[in-house]
């Protein structure tokens, strides 16, 4: 592909945030630029749920004046970034794509989203998802589908869709994703993108609406390992609010980039999981471990396992969880509800019209795992087995730094694809699992592109708070690679907008 | 793959523990499926984990007290005015008592 002089909006977080400290762009212009790249392809995609125009608009103004008087600016200022419909805004409506929560306006910010303002951040609006973030293909969503900007048939995964469509299209520089079981990989490989998942408790939840509360993280979404780690570090670091915050100052987790990583030992995943992957995945991501290799890492062969495991163990621990989480919403205190007779019957009214075909089926099978005969059989076995994929990397890690795997098995997926098989749907997570069960942290990047078009990518796990390690590899990587992120049809000179 | 499905009368107790009204075609379809996916789980047997301490927390942490401080919370109209029904200063439910209305 010819390289092109780049348009504003194919900036990065990095590039945007100092040109607008350093005066050549303004926030306001930067601000009404992808406000307007909005309003033409959104209306294709539908990755937002909710535009704040004029509070974006507000938010880019304040920067542009404090830069005029001389104050010094926060890390993100000005830059335009998107935000998951599953975290708490006080300004805008916070729905989790349920008709359960439309019109819900929470009187709080999530503390990501405080630390977004905090860190000068232009918070453009809130993203499609698959309702209450369950789902891989962001179809589950109570106001209709996203659609992936490299192909409008396609899915851009899930269960952040939205904030990575928007991502991908240049809509936003960057967005907040939440990820229990690769809900910010899996669609940042899905659309050409890099996604973080931390290591859990990096990044309080506090004002995360609850999924799986042992698994879920917020993580970002942008189009370089150094702008998803610029994000990381505004929202990574203690808060109180949350029970499980790793008590642990702040890091610019972007430090090592541009560093070499020779010497980095890479272990690379063999087994059954990689032959059952696409033909088209498996050779990209033997071409990116030789990359790895070419740029001097060390490769080591590693097993995980009861990798295999993890889709069973998942399947029954998050919706185990949900099951519980989501018991507060009966339609009482918020949301909506649906009167029907005495109190029992409106709760499970309210429930039956609230949720979704697979919400209500998470609820179920959680609470059937989690009910009384069959704890022991099914929801304490399952975190047994999770022990051992924990003790799995243990192992693993004693031979290398990040362990290197697809991120999914397949490219993106038609939408509706597997609407009706449910448990097919969620053997494509195989690869996304086993870190979160974990707690690790894993970055998704871009390896390749399919013949037909679509991207791929590689997942990089790493040990307990070894993210800066894996945003160096990844970036690293990412500059030998010069994958095109743009997607066709998005052209670079063509727009007024 | 066992295709197992769950009987119509654990499905609806099951719903009952989740208060969740369920028409009777989602009752059926949920039957098979839940059926089907908690025969895959069953592939979970093969390992014997008996021995094995279960985690319920990924990164080892303690259970973190915080100081015993009053803090600022909203006033009780900030919490009403998300409720579907509010009076007198509180959430309005329905009838949970039998007896006086």
């Amino acid at each position: 592909m010819p390289s092109m002089p780049a348009e504003v909006h194919d900036l990065g977080v990095t590039e945007m945030a100092a040109g607008i400290a350093d005066g050549s762009l303004s926030a306001r212009a930067l601000v009404d630029h992808h406000l307007a790249r909005i309003e033409t392809h959104d209306a294709h995609l539908h990755g937002f749920l909710h535009v704040d125009v004029a509070g974006a608009r507000a938010q880019a103004d304040r920067i542009d004046r404090a830069r005029a008087a001389g104050k010094p600016l926060a890390p993100l200022a000005g830059v335009p970034i998107a935000v998951k419909d599953n975290m708490c805004t006080r300004t805008m409506p916070t729905t989790c794509a349920s008709r359960m929560l439309a019109g819900y306006q929470p009187p709080y910010d999530a503390h990501v989203v405080e630390c977004l303002a905090a860190a000068g951040a232009v918070i453009l609006g809130k993203t499609n998802l698959d309702e209450f973030a369950m789902g891989s293909s962001t179809d589950n969503s109570a106001f209709g589908p996203t659609h992936n900007p490299w192909d409008l048939t396609r899915s851009p995964g899930g269960s952040s869709g939205g904030s990575a469509s928007s991502v991908a299209a240049r809509l936003s520089a960057a967005a907040l994703g939440s990820d229990t079981g690769g809900s910010v990989r899996q669609p940042a490989a899905f659309c050409g993108l890099t996604a973080i998942k931390p290591t859990y408790g990096r990044v309080s939840r506090y004002g995360l609406v609850a999924f799986a509360s042992s698994l879920d993280q917020v993580g970002p979404i942008a189009r370089s390992a150094r702008d998803a780690g610029r994000v990381l570090s505004a929202i990574a670091g203690y808060d109180r609010r949350d029970a499980t915050s790793i008590d642990r100052p702040g890091e610019d987790f972007t430090a090592s980039c541009g560093e070499a990583i020779r010497g980095v030992r890479v272990g690379v995943l063999a087994g059954a999981a990689l032959e059952q992957c696409d033909p088209e995945m498996q050779a990209s991501f033997k071409a990116g471990v030789q990359r790895l290799q070419d740029l001097g890492c060390q490769l080591v062969d590693v097993k995980l396992p009861h990798m295999g495991h993890g889709i069973a163990v998942y399947y029954l621990v998050a919706p185990a969880e949900a099951s519980s989480n989501l018991a507060r919403f009966d339609g009482m205190r918020y949301g909506m509800r649906k009167p029907s007779g005495d109190l029992r019957q409106t709760y499970a009214q309210t429930r039956a019209d609230g949720f979704g075909t697979e919400v209500k089926r998470r609820i179920m099978l959680g609470t059937y795992a989690l009910s009384s005969g069959y704890y022991d059989a099914f929801y304490l076995k399952a975190q047994r087995v999770r022990t051992l994929i924990r003790n799995d990397y243990e192992a693993a890690f004693a031979k290398c730094d990040v362990i290197a795997s697809p991120t999914t098995p397949r490219p993106a997926f038609e939408i509706g694809a597997m609407h009706d098989d449910p448990l097919a749907m969620y053997l494509e997570d195989i690869f996304v699992l086993p870190p979160s069960l974990a707690g690790l942290p894993a970055v998704a990047t871009p390896c390749g592109i399919t013949r037909s078009g679509l991207p791929l990518g590689m997942q990089l796990t790493g040990s307990a708070l070894s993210e800066a390690k894996l945003v160096q590899v990844a970036d690293a990587f990412e500059r030998d690679l010069a994958f095109d992120s743009l997607p066709p049809g998005l052209g670079r000179a063509s727009e007024g907008a | 793959m066992a295709q197992t499905k769950i009987p119509r009368d654990q499905v609806e107790h099951v719903a009952k523990l989740a208060s969740l009204m369920l028409a009777d075609d989602e009752a059926d379809r949920l039957g098979h499926e839940l059926g089907e996916i908690l025969a895959y789980m069953a592939s979970l047997d093969e390992l014997d984990v008996a021995a094995v301490e279960p985690t319920f927390h990924s990164i080892p942490m303690g259970a973190p007290l915080r100081a015993d401080e009053v803090i600022a919370c909203f006033p009780r109209e900030t919490y009403l005015k998300s409720a579907p029904k509010s009076e007198a200063g509180g959430f309005a439910v329905p009838k949970v008592l039998e007896g006086e209305g």
